[in-house]
This record gives C-alpha cells, sequence and structure tokens, in this order.
C-alpha cells in the first residue's frame, strides 16, 4: 500500500456509495414495476403480438458490458501502487467497452422501433424506459470516465484517487444493474 | 458578535484569530449568494420553509373559510381543488421535510462537534434547489395552473385526458426537482454523522437527535426512489404518451397507488421522525436528566425506520386487494405502534424521574406527547382493516393525519424554534409571549381538528369543496373553522415572538438551558467555525461531563485545533476513532449556478421548450464536472 | 350556489331504532349530544355490515380511552409532583416500566385486536350467495349509473334494495376512481379503472340511507352522492318491473310536446328515456327521473323549479358536471320540465 491513501474511508467515498443506493432502489422500483404491470396483464405477455425479445444481442451486450469492470479493477489497483499508466488505460478499456454497448444498444432500438415505441403499450413504455435509462446511466458513467482521465493528467494525489474510486464504484453498479435488467426485461419473458 | 467568550484555553487567541480569518465571511452580497456555512443554509432553511408554511397555511384558512358553513360559494371548485391539493402538497414536501432538514442542517455539525457538513457546497446546492423547487409549485397557483389531483395524485384523474392543462405537469416536474435537494440532503447527514462526529463519540454516544436525522436520512435513500419513478411514469405518459397507468394499453392504475405509498408510508415518519429526535434533545435540558432508555429509544428509532417500509398498502384498503395481504399489512401497521410506544414512555419515564423545568419549550413537548398519542391510537385504528375501510378517505382520516402532523411534527418543530432560538439568534425570547403563542396554539389545534373525528363517523367524505346542510355536519365544521383561527393567531405570536427576539431579545450566553449536548458548549450564535477546539467526547451528555469539558482547555492538542485552513478532522464511523483532518471547501458560486440551471431545465420541461432543456442539460453537466475539477489547494496545505 | 340543502334530507323519515348502550356513552364522552337526527352516521348502523364495523369500533374506542388516560395520568402526575426548586432529580433507568408499559401491553392489546378483527373484515368479505339480486354500479363524472341484473333498464342515483336480504353490488367505473359509501350499511370499496370490484348491501329496517362518493375524482366530487332505499319485498320487486317497462307515456298536451322537445332536441344524444328515440348513453337514463331523490346526484332537490334551473344551465347549479348549457326554447322549457316531472 502506498501512503498516499489516507486512512480510513473518505466522505467521498461513503457519499458515492449512498448515491448509488439510492439509484439502485430506483432501478428496483422500475424492474418491481416491470413485473408488477407483467402479471397484472394477463398470461400472454409481450402483449399485443410483440414476440419475445430475441438474446442473441443483450447477451452479447451482457458479454461487452460486464467484464468492463475488470479493467476497472486492474484500475484501481495499479491506482494503489501508483502506476498512473495503469489507471489511464485500465479506465479508456472500460470506457470503450461502455461505448460498444451504447452502440449495440443503438442498432437493437432501430430494429424494435418498427415493431413498437414507448407509446404502444405498458410493454413498450416499460421496455424503452428501463433499457433506456440505463443506457443513459452507461453514458453518464463514460463521461465520469472521460472527465477522470482528463483531471488525473496532472498526476495523482488524494483527491484525485478518491474521484477514480468513485468512478469505479458508480461503473461496477451500472455493470450489476445491467444483470437484473437483462434477467428482467429479456429472460424473464422466455420462462 | 458572541456575547460571552468561552473559556477555551486550549486555543490561544492566535488560533481563534486565524481560524476566523479562515472561516468567516464578511457580509456581502456575494458571500450571500455563494456561502457553504451550515449555519446560515440552516438559518435559510428553517425561514424559507416557514414561509412556505405560511402560504400552506393561509390556504387552509381559506379552505376553512369555505367549508365554515354548507354550500358556500366563497371559492370555486377548481380553486378549493388547487388550493387543498397545495396545502398538503405544501405541507408535506415544502414545509415539514426541510423544516426539520433546516434544523438539522444548523444543529447536527454542532452537535457531533465538527466544523461542518460533510459536503458544505452540496449542501448550499440542496438549498437553492428546495427554494427553486418551492417557487416553481406555488407559481402556478396565481395562474390557476397548480395541482389539483390531491397530494397524491391518484391516476386516472391526474392522466392527461382527466386533467388537461399544466397542473399535474407543475406536480410530477416539481417533486423530482425537490427531490434532488432532499436525496442530496440525505447523503450528507448519514456521511456527516458517520465520519465527522468528534474524535470518542461513538455510535452509542451520538445524540439522540442525530440519530433520529440518521434514519430520517436513510429512509430518504430508499423511499424517495419510489417516488421519482411514479412520477416520471406519469410525466411521460401525460406529455408522450406512454401507458404505465393506462389501463387501455395494458398499464394499471393501482401501479401508481403501490409505488407512491411505497414512498408516501415512510415519508410520514420521514417527517415524524426528526420531530421526535427534537422531543429527545429537548427533554434533557427541562427535566435534567438524560432521556431514559437511550438504548430503547434507538432500536425504536431504527425499527421504525424499518417496519415503515412494510406497511404502505394500508392506504389502500378499500381498493380491494386480497384479503391476505391485507391481513399482513394490518398486522405489520399495528406492530409499528410498538416503537413509538417504547417512545412515549421513555419520555414519560423522563418526565417522572426528573424534575421538570416548565418553559415554553417544554409546553410544546407535553403538547406534543398529548397530541401525538390521541392521533397515535386512531392510527392504529386504521391498521385494522374491517375499521379503515368504513372511515377511510372521511374527515376522520383528516383529524388522524393532522394530529399525528401537527402533534407530531409541527409542535416538536415550535418546540425546537423557542429552544434553539438562544443558539441560532443569540437572543433570548419572551417567555410570557411564548406560552401565550402554545395554549392558542394548542387550544386551537384541538377545536380545529378533534370535531373532524366526528363528522367523519358521520358520514362527511374528505375533499369535498362543500357540503348540504342537514346532516349534522354543518355545525361541527363551523367549529373547525374557527378553531382554524385560533391556531393561526397563535402561529402569528410564536412570528411575532420570534421577531421580537431578533429585533429586542436579552443577549443569550452560550447554554442558557443547561442542555446536554454539544451546540451548548460554544457562543451564541456559534462562531463561524463552530468550536475554537474540537472536543474529544467521553459520554453520551458532554456537555455535562467534566472531562469532555476539559478536553478543550489547556493541554488541547493541535490535531483538534487545525487553525490552518479551513479543516475539521475525520473520524471512524464506528467508535469514532481519529482519523485524520480534511480540508473543507471555501465559498462558491457553482452551487447556485448549478440550482439555477436545473431551474430552467424544469421550466423548460414543463413547457415544452425541449431545445433549451437540453441545453440546460449540456449547462448542468459542464458545472458538475467543473464543481469537482480536482483543485490545488489540498496539497499545498498537507 | 347556496341551493344544496334539502335535498340530501329523505323524504319520508326513517325509522330510527333508539341509540343503544354504546351511543349513550358516545353522548356523554364525545361530545354526540344533538346529534341524533339526519347524519348518514356509521354510527348509526341499519345494516349487517355496518353493524360489525360499529362494534369494532366500540372496542377501539374504549381502548384508545384508556391508553389516552393512562398516559394524560402519568403526564399530570409529573406536572404536579416533579416540579419545584426541591424536587430531586433520580438518575435511573427504568427499562422495565418502558418495556412493560411500551411494548409489553400495547402488543397484549394489539394482537387481541388483530384477531378482532381478522374476524369482521372476513365476514365483510363474505359472499351474499348465488341467489342474492345484483346491482350493477358505474361510476360515472359525478353521478352513478345504477342497473339491476337481468333488468333491462337503468336509473341513476338511487338504489333499491329489498329489506332484510343481502344484496350483490358489482362496481365499474367509466372513468376515474371513485369509491362507494353507504356509511350506515357498508364500508367503502374502490371503483378502480379497468376492473370489476363487488361489495354487498344489507338493511334490516326500511329506509333511505345516504351514500356518497368517497373518492377524489375531480371537479364535482362533492357532489356524487347516492340513496340506497331499503323497502319490503314486494315494492322491490313491483319497482324491477317497472324498471323492465317502458317509461310512462305522456299524458298532457303540455307532456307531450315537452316529449317531443326531448327526443327531437339536443337532449336525446346523450339521455335514454325507453320506448322513447332518445337512447343516449352518456348522462343518466331519465325514465324515471321525475321520481329521483334528487337531481344532480345531491346537487338540489328534485323539483320543477330546481329541473328548470337545471335544464336552463346545469353548471351553474353543478359547475363543471358534464352536461353542458342546452339550447331550449323558452318557450319549450314548461313542456320539458312537465315531462320529465311526469316520468316516475
Ligand atoms: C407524522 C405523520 C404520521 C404518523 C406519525 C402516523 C402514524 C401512524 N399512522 Fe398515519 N397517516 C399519516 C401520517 C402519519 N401517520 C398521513 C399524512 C395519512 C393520510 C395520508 C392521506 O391519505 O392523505 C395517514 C394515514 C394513515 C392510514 C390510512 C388511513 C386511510 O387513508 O384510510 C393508516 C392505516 O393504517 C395509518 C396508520 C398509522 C399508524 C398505525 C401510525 C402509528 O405509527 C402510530 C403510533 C403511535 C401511537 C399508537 C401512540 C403512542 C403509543 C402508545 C401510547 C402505546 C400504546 C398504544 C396502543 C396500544 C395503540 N395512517
Ligand atoms: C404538516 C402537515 C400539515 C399541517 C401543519 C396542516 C395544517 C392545517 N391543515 Fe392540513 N392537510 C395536510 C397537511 C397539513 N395540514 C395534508 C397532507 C392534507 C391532505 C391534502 C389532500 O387531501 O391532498 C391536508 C388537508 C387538510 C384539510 C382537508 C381538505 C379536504 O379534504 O378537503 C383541511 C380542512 O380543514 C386542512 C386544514 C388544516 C388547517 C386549518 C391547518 C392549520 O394547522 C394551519 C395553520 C397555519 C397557518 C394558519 C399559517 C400561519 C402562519 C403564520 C402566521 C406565519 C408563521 C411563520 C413561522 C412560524 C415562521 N388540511
Ligand atoms: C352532452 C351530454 C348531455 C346533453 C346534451 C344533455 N344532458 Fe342532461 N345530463 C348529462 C350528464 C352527464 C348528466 C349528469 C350530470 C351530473 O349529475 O353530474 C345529466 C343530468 C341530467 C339531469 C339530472 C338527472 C339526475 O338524475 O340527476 C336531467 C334532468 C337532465 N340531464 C336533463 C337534460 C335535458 C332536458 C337535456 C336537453 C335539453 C339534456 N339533459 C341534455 C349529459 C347531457
Ligand atoms: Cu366520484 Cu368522488
Ligand atoms: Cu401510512
Amino acid at each position: 500500500m502506498s501512503a498516499e491513501l489516507p486512512a480510513g474511508r473518505s466522505t467521498g467515498w461513503w457519499g458515492m456509495v449512498l448515491f448509488v443506493t439510492t439509484e439502485a432502489t430506483l432501478f428496483a422500483c422500475l424492474l418491481g414495476s416491470y413485473f408488477y404491470l407483467r402479471f397484472q396483464n394477463g398470461p400472454q405477455w409481450p402483449p399485443d403480438g410483440i414476440a419475445n425479445p430475441a438474446l442473441l444481442r443483450p447477451l452479447l451486450m451482457t458479454a461487452v458490458l460486464v467484464p468492463s469492470s475488470l479493467p476497472m479493477i486492474w484500475a484501481e489497483r495499479g491506482l494503489r501502487r501508483g502506476r498512473l499508466w495503469r489507471v489511464r488505460a485500465g479506465m479508456a478499456t472500460s470506457m470503450l467497452l461502455g461505448l460498444t454497448f451504447l452502440g449495440l444498444q443503438a442498432t437493437e432500438y432501430a430494429e424494435l422501433l418498427t415493431e413498437f415505441t414507448l407509446t404502444t403499450n405498458a410493454y413498450g413504455s416499460l421496455f424503452y424506459v428501463i433499457t433506456g435509462f440505463h443506457g443513459l446511466h452507461v453514458l453518464i458513467g463514460a463521461t465520469m470516465i472521460g472527465w477522470v482521465l482528463t483531471a488525473t493528467r496532472g498526476g495523482l494525489d488524494a483527491r484525485r484517487h478518491d474521484r477514480v474510486r468513485n468512478v469505479a464504484i458508480y461503473w461496477h453498479f451500472v455493470d450489476i444493474v445491467w444483470l437484473g435488467i437483462l434477467f428482467t426485461v429479456y429472460l424473464s419473458p422466455w420462462l | 458578535m458572541s456575547i460571552v467568550d468561552t473559556p477555551a484555553a486550549g486555543a490561544d487567541p492566535t488560533d481563534r484569530e486565524r481560524l476566523a480569518e479562515n472561516w468567516t465571511e464578511r457580509p456581502s452580497l456575494r458571500s450571500w449568494l455563494t456561502t457553504v456555512d451550515h449555519k446560515r443554509i440552516g438559518r435559510r432553511y428553517l425561514v424559507t420553509a416557514g414561509f412556505f408554511f405560511a402560504l400552506a397555511g393561509i390556504s387552509a384558512l381559506l379552505m376553512r373559510t369555505q367549508l365554515a358553513n354548507p354550500g358556500s360559494d366563497l371559492l370555486s371548485p377548481q380553486q378549493y381543488n388547487q388550493l387543498f391539493t397545495m396545502h398538503g402538497t405544501a405541507m408535506i414536501f415544502l414545509f415539514a421535510t426541510p423544516m426539520l432538514f433546516g434544523f438539522g442542517n444548523f444543529l447536527v455539525p454542532l452537535m457531533i462537534g465538527s466544523r461542518d457538513m460533510a459536503f458544505p457546497r452540496l449542501n448550499a446546492f440542496g438549498y437553492w434547489v428546495f427554494l427553486f423547487a418551492g417557487l416553481f409549485m406555488w407559481a402556478s397557483l396565481p395562474f390557476g395552473a397548480a395541482p389539483n389531483g390531491g397530494w397524491f395524485a391518484y391516476v386516472p384523474l391526474t392522466s392527461v385526458q382527466d386533467s388537461p392543462g399544466l397542473h399535474l405537469d407543475v406536480y410530477t416536474l416539481g417533486l423530482l426537482f425537490l427531490g434532488i435537494s432532499t436525496t442530496a440532503g440525505a447523503i450528507n447527514f448519514i456521511v456527516t454523522a458517520l465520519k465527522m462526529r468528534a474524535p470518542g463519540m461513538s455510535l452509542n454516544r451520538m445524540p439522540l437527535f442525530v440519530w433520529a436525522i440518521v434514519a430520517t436520512a436513510f429512509m430518504v435513500i430508499f423511499a424517495l426512489p419510489a417516488l421519482n419513478v411514479d412520477n416520471a411514469m406519469l410525466f411521460l405518459d401525460r406529455r408522450f404518451g406512454a401507458g404505465f397507468f393506462d389501463p387501455a394499453a395494458g398499464g394499471n392504475v393501482l401501479l401508481w397507488q403501490h409505488l407512491f405509498w411505497i414512498f408516501g408510508h415512510p415519508d410520514v415518519y420521514i417527517i415524524v421522525m426528526p420531530g421526535l429526535g427534537i422531543v429527545s434533545a429537548v427533554l434533557p435540558a427541562f427535566t435534567r436528566r438524560g432521556v431514559v432508555g437511550y438504548p430503547l429509544v434507538v432500536l425504536a428509532i431504527v425499527a421504525i425506520a424499518i417496519i415503515s417500509f412494510g406497511v404502505w398498502a394500508h392506504h389502500m384498503f378499500a381498493v380491494g386487494l386480497p384479503q391476505v395481504s391485507y391481513g399482513f399489512f394490518s398486522a405489520a401497521s399495528s406492530i409499528i405502534t410498538i416503537p413509538s410506544g417504547i417512545q412515549i414512555f421513555a419520555w414519560l419515564a423522563t418526565m417522572l424521574l426528573g424534575r421538570l423545568v416548565l418553559r415554553t419549550p417544554l409546553l410544546f413537548v407535553i403538547g406534543f406527547i398529548v397530541t401525538f398519542v390521541l392521533g397515535g391510537v386512531t392510527g392504529a385504528m386504521f391498521a385494522l382493516t374491517a375499521f379503515d375501510q368504513q372511515v377511510t378517505d372521511s374527515y376522520f382520516v383528516v383529524a388522524h393525519f393532522h394530529y399525528v402532523l401537527v402533534g407530531g411534527a409541527l409542535f416538536p418543530i415550535l418546540a425546537g424554534i423557542y429552544y434553539w432560538l438562544p443558539k441560532i439568534t443569540g437572543r433570548m425570547y419572551a417567555e410570557r409571549l411564548g406560552r401565550w403563542a402554545f395554549w392558542l396554539v394548542f387550544i386551537g389545534m384541538h377545536v380545529t381538528f378533534f370535531p373532524m373525528h366526528l363528522y367523519g363517523l358521520f358520514g362527511m367524505p374528505r375533499r369535498v369543496y362543500t357540503y348540504p346542510a342537514g346532516l349534522d355536519w354543518d355545525g361541527w365544521n363551523l367549529v373547525s373553522t374557527v378553531g382554524a383561527y385560533v391556531l393561526a393567531v397563535g402561529l402569528l405570536l410564536v412570528l411575532v415572538g420570534v421577531v421580537h427576539a431578533v429585533r429586542r431579545g436579552r443577549p443569550a450566553p452560550p447554554d442558557p438551558w443547561g442542555g446536554d449536548t454539544l451546540e451548548w458548549s460554544t457562543d451564541s450564535p456559534p462562531p463561524a467555525y463552530n468550536f475554537p477546539v474540537i472536543p474529544r467526547v467521553h459520554s453520551l451528555h458532554p456537555t455535562w461531563d467534566a472531562r469532555t469539558a476539559e478536553s478543550t482547555g489547556p493541554g488541547a492538542t493541535a490535531d483538534r485545533i487545525l487553525s490552518a485552513g479551513r479543516r475539521t478532522p475525520l473520524t471512524s464511523e464506528l467508535d469514532g476513532r481519529y482519523e485524520r483532518p480534511v480540508e473543507m471547501p471555501e465559498a462558491s458560486g457553482k452551487p447556485l449556478v448549478l440550482a439555477l440551471t436545473l431551474l430552467v431545465l424544469f421550466t423548460a420541461l414543463l413547457f415544452a421548450w425541449y431545445p433549451v432543456a437540453a441545453a440546460a442539460v449540456a449547462v448542468v453537466a459542464g458545472t458538475v464536472a467543473g464543481w469537482l475539477w480536482p483543485g490545488r489547494r489540498a496539497e499545498a496545505r498537507t | 350556489m347556496g341551493t344544496t340543502e334539502a335535498a340530501q334530507t329523505p323524504r319520508t323519515g326513517p325509522d330510527r331504532r333508539r341509540r343503544t348502550g354504546p351511543a349513550v356513552a358516545a353522548a356523554t364522552l364525545l361530545p354526540l349530544a344533538g346529534c341524533a337526527s339526519d347524519a348518514p352516521s356509521a354510527l348509526d348502523p341499519a345494516g349487517a355490515g355496518a353493524q360489525r364495523v360499529e362494534g369494532l369500533w366500540w372496542l377501539l374506542f374504549w381502548i384508545s380511552v384508556v391508553v389516552f388516560v393512562e398516559v394524560l395520568a402519568l403526564l399530570v402526575w409529573a406536572l404536579i409532583f416533579r416540579r419545584g426548586a426541591r424536587t430531586r432529580v433520580r438518575h435511573g433507568q427504568p427499562l422495565r416500566f418502558v418495556t412493560i408499559a411500551g411494548a409489553g401491553l400495547p402488543l397484549v392489546i394489539l394482537v387481541a385486536v388483530y384477531g378482532v378483527s381478522l374476524r369482521d373484515l372476513a365476514a365483510l368479505g363474505t359472499d351474499p350467495g348465488p341467489d342474492a339480486p345484483t346491482v350493477e354500479v358505474t361510476g360515472h363524472k359525478w353521478w352513478w349509473e345504477v342497473r339491476y341484473e337481468g333488468v333491462a333498464g337503468a336509473t341513476a342515483n338511487e338504489i333499491h334494495i329489498p329489506v332484510g336480504e343481502r344484496v350483490r353490488v358489482r362496481l365499474r367505473t367509466a372513468d376515474v376512481l371513485h369509491s362507494f359509501w353507504v356509511p350506515q350499511l357498508m364500508p367503502k370499496t374502490d371503483l378502480i379503472a379497468g376492473e370489476t370490484r363487488e361489495t354487498w348491501l344489507h338493511a334490516d329496517r326500511p329506509g333511505e340511507y345516504r351514500g356518497q362518493c368517497a373518492e377524489y375524482c375531480g371537479l364535482q366530487h362533492a357532489h356524487m352522492a347516492l340513496m340506497v332505499v331499503a323497502v319490503p319485498r314486494p315494492e322491490f320487486d313491483a319497482r324491477l318491473a317497472r324498471l323492465a317497462a317502458p317509461a310512462p307515456a305522456p299524458s298532457t298536451d303540455a307532456e307531450r310536446r315537452g316529449q317531443q322537445a326531448f327526443v327531437q332536441g339536443t337532449c336525446a344524444a346523450c339521455h335514454t328515456v325507453r320506448g322513447t328515440g332518445a337512447q343516449g348513453r352518456v348522462g343518466p337514463d331519465l325514465s324515471d327521473v321525475g321520481s329521483r331523490w334528487s337531481l344532480g346526484a345531491g346537487a338540489v332537490p328534485n323539483d320543477a323549479g330546481h329541473l328548470g334551473g337545471w335544464i336552463a344551465n346545469p353548471q351553474t347549479v353543478k359547475p363543471g358536471n358534464q352536461m353542458p348549457p342546452q339550447p331550449v326554447d323558452a318557450a319549450r322549457l314548461p313542456d320539458l320540465i312537465a315531462y320529465l316531472r311526469s316520468l316516475d
């Protein structure tokens, strides 16, 4: 451990953890709403002849997004040893994977929007709002990484440490939430 | 400013001078707009919430005037519906919670022996957002475009088909906007209480008021998202044709109710909990002893916070859910009375063992106990589904929630105003005026709301802008109206008392009451840096404890004086071990800019100026990036 | 407005039983004295459903009195004996007292009343049985559409039930949420958009029992009342028979002209009168409007004057209601009134 990391958790760390907690609750409410509407809706789900969601692309998106936490962890480890290049390289990789994910999501939307939209029915509303809201989070995460990469150009110190760690927490959160969405929105209709 | 010099010999005059120089903000418009001092922000919360309280209270007086007689046409149904919706919404969201957050802001750092909140600039931001969100909502009233769907805005009445116009867009956007402030405040409180406590203040020495604020903040963290999701979905339904709540599109109207009350029930405890905390803070000073059963009371606070998430469907006892779920929610709602009972009897025991000093704050605490227990027992009645189905949505419910809200939140708030006024303003209030205010408020309250039990049982539904004569409702409604005016006079006397104290009050000593918590160990009003020496805490009642007092005297170590820069110590989460000093941010204009940009964003969304909204989002992102940009200052001083 | 009075008071004085024991207690303990009259009061039940809840209420009421008096007594004790400079502060931690008084005793009480209330809840939830007559009630902004299962005709804001029998009530809404509440007979059941709910009514004595919508439903939520009329079985059967038949034919010239104006005018677009060309479904069926207890779901009494006022401009009578002002020729108005009054 380098002496650069001060004792105890910082206020920033706690702030981010709590923020992520309340955000996680937000997603829980959205996913809860999905199941509520599904089970109030009768046996036919998705309704109105909408096909079950295709799985290939979301699985591919999962394969892109979930492993993107690994370079982030690697970057964090590098941070503790004071290896700035690892921080940079790791985070940049995560960001690229995140952007790839968004690209895949864009192609998915382009296809699906011809079949149903936000206004088609409650299923459409749920689908686009949940996945769109998550996509927005990926976008924010990627922006945060870009911002930290710029902010750490001057070297590393305690304050910058904090920011890297906080961005990492956020990124891991966005990843984990995706698993909930994958299960709810894409897999559960097949069950 | 300080009246009496506290003997904190541990910090020599040069330290004090340097502290003053580093922390004090010179009074100017600029510092007024950019301040991050938790005391100034706390005061602002109190005044602003008081202002919204007056608006919501005046709305209530108008409603009561309309209801004084049957068939009155003082107000049109349009006006009445907007007034009662704004009354409820503002009382809950713009008065009760922010008022108590104001107390929290002012007091938490002082009570735990810190120099500021964990995130001072976030704190400033939270205040500005609260102010703007409140104005955003109230501004709609003069245009006749205020929310009119009741404070819980049930769909489909609030769908765009049944409520065209801006009314409900003001509601959804206003509450989403306000939610940013509440969430920010909650996170700030938790982190402050976890990390900023004076060394030696382990969790089991944390004042009950701080416990209450922390529990409240946790409830906010877990409850508010449900409201936000609900409002976002309603906004999307109304504006962009989504189908969440539209049965014709496969949506469901009960989804709104579930999400609303998953938030709404914890919210009523979010309101009452800090109130109970104030009671626990006021009692020791006026009974000359600590609150009985500290661990039990803490346990009760935590239990309420947790159980409050399992009772929401008791607001839906008449919608026809399955009987099993009613059995469950009914049981949970009954159980939640027990922690309240523990607290009531802990306070009673405290009063029975201590020596009562009957000053105005204690009067309000006694008024609180009487009123809150009456409101609580009707709550326990509603917990039983069969009974609730008879009285729900009648004035009986209106009676219940005013007993718990006025009794459980307003009375403690008034107790707190009198109790901490010397600390906040440095001036004493006039006791006789305070007593008059108490009796008028207390009598007015019961004359207004007790009869509502009766006409509720006599079959009068709530939210009616008028009612027919000849059903035994008329006379009692008149009584309620008279009571409301008495209550208003009492509150006016409170206001007069506050203004009088600020203008003419006797200067207050640091500790006029002999209170037990740390805020009484510093000047009234406290200096910008709160404490010349951060105390080392040795007990649950630090001010009554000689060792804690000594810790700020000669021999106080430099790591607790920290006069270089704006610094305060961080301690460990559980046992309050000293960790390291941190540098606190300086005044900044960014919080205000960010809040203003958000105001532009929400206004643009309201009027569907989407390009403006997009531009505002860009400015928001830029401001946040600049705000969090790591500065150079930190290294310069370490 | 100022026109709301009177409409609410029942036409015939319902025979009210003398208040029993608990009610006497109420008269002394609660300031209920002088109220033994016209309130549609939950404490003056007239049927099995409301009676159950009344019993529960008195149980809860007395428990609350005990709890409150206990707290008050302790407070008063402290105020009397724990003041003054010579009172010695005691520093004990009477945890046992707090736990027993604050948690133990309340728990025992709560478990007991919870048990009782489950029994009552189950009783309220029982099905009235397959042979029970069924009323189909549909909530509209801001009136109640009433149909009887197996009977073609509809009526509004008034439900007839046979005394002493359980009647199933099937609840739907045409628009927003409403809530069906007749305090003297039965607790509330909400009307949920997109779903159907059921409750039942039972009256053990003949009379008129006022009910009112109890879920906020917009501008005229205040005027969405209904009347449940409990009558002996033969009268009930006669009532259904009349609902199945065409509306009474006009018998005078004025009535005939009124009918013509009604059927050929705008009215028919929204209102039905059975057996005529008027088959509108937007507003209440008017085939028996002459006999209703009120106009506009409790807005005004049902007499010729108010009827004229309603037709001339319903918006001044019940602001915001769904019937727009009608272009009725002033000369035709008396005919229309005469015709509508003849429908009963
Ligand atoms: C400060 C706010 C506050 C507080 C503290 C409470 C406290 C309680 N409330 Fe209340 N409630 C509201 C605010 C609050 N409520 C509001 C705003 C509404 C209406 C919303 C709307 O519709 O607009 C509402 C509505 C409401 C309902 C729905 C009514 C309806 O719409 O039909 C129910 C149902 O169970 C309920 C129950 C309870 C219970 C069991 C408690 C308990 O926590 C009370 C516990 C306290 C005591 C019981 C007193 C002290 C205890 C003792 C002295 C021990 C001995 C006691 C016994 C043996 C009973 N409340
Ligand atoms: C904290 C919450 C709170 C408080 C304090 C109050 C206070 C009051 N309420 Fe409240 N009320 C609600 C929350 C609250 N209410 C809610 C949630 C609803 C439900 C809304 C809905 O159905 O959607 C409701 C509904 C409601 C109704 C039912 C409306 C209906 O169903 O049609 C009525 C009717 O009488 C009423 C009356 C009053 C009155 C007379 C007061 C009085 O106590 C008000 C007294 C206050 C004043 C007169 C202001 C005077 C102030 C000053 C002079 C300045 C003082 C300044 C400082 C101290 C800084 N309220
Ligand atoms: C656009 C539709 C519409 C038209 C046209 C219309 N009505 Fe109505 N009417 C309603 C509605 C809706 C109500 C229920 C109002 C309420 O109680 O809230 C109503 C109520 C009434 C009532 C009261 C019924 C009751 O039992 O309370 C009468 C009487 C009446 N209308 C007569 C007429 C006459 C006569 C005309 C034509 C001159 C007419 N209406 C035209 C919609 C209409
Ligand atoms: Cu229908 Cu209120
Ligand atoms: Cu509740």
